[in-house]
């Protein structure tokens, strides 16, 4: 897919500590439902889904729409329960991947 | 007709009917006007102004010249105008602020009743104005320039004493010498940071040319220090344009981050000059934060603005949707796809003049042609502009297709040059026009 993602995770937290992580990621997010200039649908191509893993459990996971705008930002809470690796995974229409990873520290 | 334009509508409208009946007889005139008194030795019609930026004295002087018998007050606390139209070259050191200050004697030449207050109420009721010092003022028409108020709530850790350290200078004055001085006093090699906000915000291209002028500055006095412009859009004012002349005049100096590259801001620590965006962080050695905006706070006083802190209006009367006898126009009106620039407040101001002076002779104003230019300097000797022509349609004012644009992409170097002329010779008109003769 090779977009370029952003992701947020604290570098450390306390245990327990309610935590944001936030994620983009750059795509058009075409819809399917345009034309051309020559007048040809242009082919759907979408990011349609969005996971989250810490330390291997899934803590967040979305299904994404053509309605959702281009480059899609999402936020969201999980609770800091170990020091370990934040995974996103984001998989387009083309079933392609792209991951960001990111380490935080529980004290 | 409508109770809410008022009884010098409906007087105006009789009168006319009378010019009408008199040629039938004068006996139905008698019996229609037996118990008026008032007709004929009514006091000449009061429009009340407040804000004496572009659009209010536009609006003043406008009015009075169509309608020398319009009493005209304009209600305005500063007794010097800065204009915020080419305060970017102060920013960058190219022009004196006082070259940018204008009084309102012109406007007192003009028979316009200059009052140097602040408006704090308005009962739309009685149709009178209140002052800070008591004063009243009642009028059949009130017209309501207030400009733009700054959101200080909308970036947490910005607020007015943070100004002070990281200025905003969107509105001219001591906070465009407060940047300027700071870019005075910052070594080579710094780095300077602007936060951009979301639209719709005062003059839609102003952080791309004052971006270009700070690079100017550095590039040609601080050639080490870099420009980094933390943008909460993806799209901007003359994009192309700009960002074409960055590429051959600033290539090393300007760093533009958009949204989708995580250019929004969402906090800031004004103790280390910190910007916080969604993803990262930066240090800055000067910071030019230019927050959201709002119609300026009178509006919401007088309950002319919506949820949206701007002022909804009728695109052929400039009247507010929310309260009646009362117009808005500039910066603080919701102008559709009308920008919020100095050439619309004086297009608005004087479209809005010949509507009010319709509507006080009790005729239907017709719908307006509006047009708006823009010139932004890229460098001293090189300017970019756009124009674009509006019309009311289906309420808002819709911009007219195929009837404006903007300078071509590919231009020799004497067309930018002519146009950074055009741009003074537009200035010069405009606040000659508004302010000075």
């Amino acid at each position: 897919m090779a977009a370029r993602a952003l992701i947020h995770v604290p570098k450390t937290a306390k245990k327990g500590e309610v935590i944001e992580l936030r994620a983009m990621i750059s795509h058009r997010m075409e819809t399917g439902q345009r034309q051309g200039v020559n007048g040809e649908a242009i082919p759907r191509d979408i990011i349609n889904r969005l996971t989250c893993t810490y330390e291997g459990v899934e803590v967040f996971s979305a299904e994404l729409f053509p309605a959702v705008s281009a480059n899609p930002f999402v936020s969201f809470y999980t609770v800091a329960v170990q020091s370990g690796v934040i995974v996103f995974t984001w998989i387009d229409d083309a079933g392609a991947k792209q991951v960001a990873t990111a380490e935080i520290t529980v004290s | 007709m409508p109770w809410r334009n008022g009884w010098r509508n409906t007087l105006m409208k009789l009168q006319s009917r009378r010019r009408v009946l008199q040629g039938l007889g004068a006996g139905g005139v008698a019996a229609l006007f037996g118990t008026s008194p008032a007709v004929g030795q009514s006091a000449p019609p009061r429009v009340v102004v407040i804000g004496g930026g572009i659009a209010g004295a536009s609006v003043s002087r406008a009015l009075r010249r169509e309608d020398p018998t319009i009493s005209v007050t304009l209600v305005e606390p500063s007794t010097r105008y800065t204009t915020c139209p080419f305060s970017n070259l102060v920013v960058a050191g190219l022009r004196e602020i006082a070259t940018l200050q204008f009084g309102y004697d012109g406007l007192r030449r003009a028979g316009i009743d200059v009052v140097h207050e602040s408006a704090v109420a308005v009962d739309s009721d009685a149709r009178r104005v209140r002052l800070r010092d008591g004063v009243e003022f009642t009028y059949d028409r009130l017209v309501v320039a207030p400009g733009v108020d700054l959101r200080w709530d909308a970036i947490p850790g910005y607020s007015e004493s943070a100004a002070s350290t990281m200025p905003h200078a969107w509105k001219a004055g001591e906070q465009t010498i407060l940047l300027r001085r700071q870019l005075e006093a910052m070594d080579d090699g710094g780095v300077v940071i602007m936060s951009v906000p979301a639209n719709p915000f005062r003059c839609p291209p102003g952080p791309y040319e004052r971006a270009s002028l700070i690079a100017h500055y550095l590039k040609t006095r601080k050639p080490r220090s870099k420009l980094i412009v933390l943008d909460a859009k993806d799209q901007f004012s003359k994009q192309r344009l700009f960002t074409a002349a960055w590429k051959t005049l600033y290539p090393e100096t300007i760093e533009w981050i958009s949204l989708s590259d995580g250019g929004r801001v969402r906090e800031i620590d004004p103790s280390t000059k910190t910007l916080v965006t969604e993803f990262s962080s930066h240090r800055a050695d000067v910071a030019n934060i230019i927050p959201p905006q709002r119609a300026g706070s009178i509006a919401g006083v007088i309950g002319i603005a919506d949820q949206t802190g701007w002022c909804p209006i009728d695109p052929v009367t400039f009247e507010s949707r929310l309260v009646p006898n009362i117009h808005v126009i500039g910066d603080a009106a919701i102008g559709g796809a009308m920008p919020k620039s100095a050439f619309t407040a004086n297009a608005q101001a004087k479209a809005c003049a010949s509507a009010i002076v319709q509507l006080l002779r009790g005729a239907d104003p017709a719908a307006p042609k509006l047009i708006n230019t823009c010139y932004s300097l890229v460098a001293p000797d090189y300017a970019i502009s756009i124009a674009g022509v509006y019309t009311p349609r289906n309420g808002l004012l819709a911009e007219v297709d195929g009837a404006g644009g903007t300078s071509p992409i590919d231009a020799p170097a004497a067309t930018r040059a002519a146009e950074a002329t055009y741009a003074e010779s537009w200035y010069q008109a405009m606040t000659r026009e508004v302010f000075v003769r």
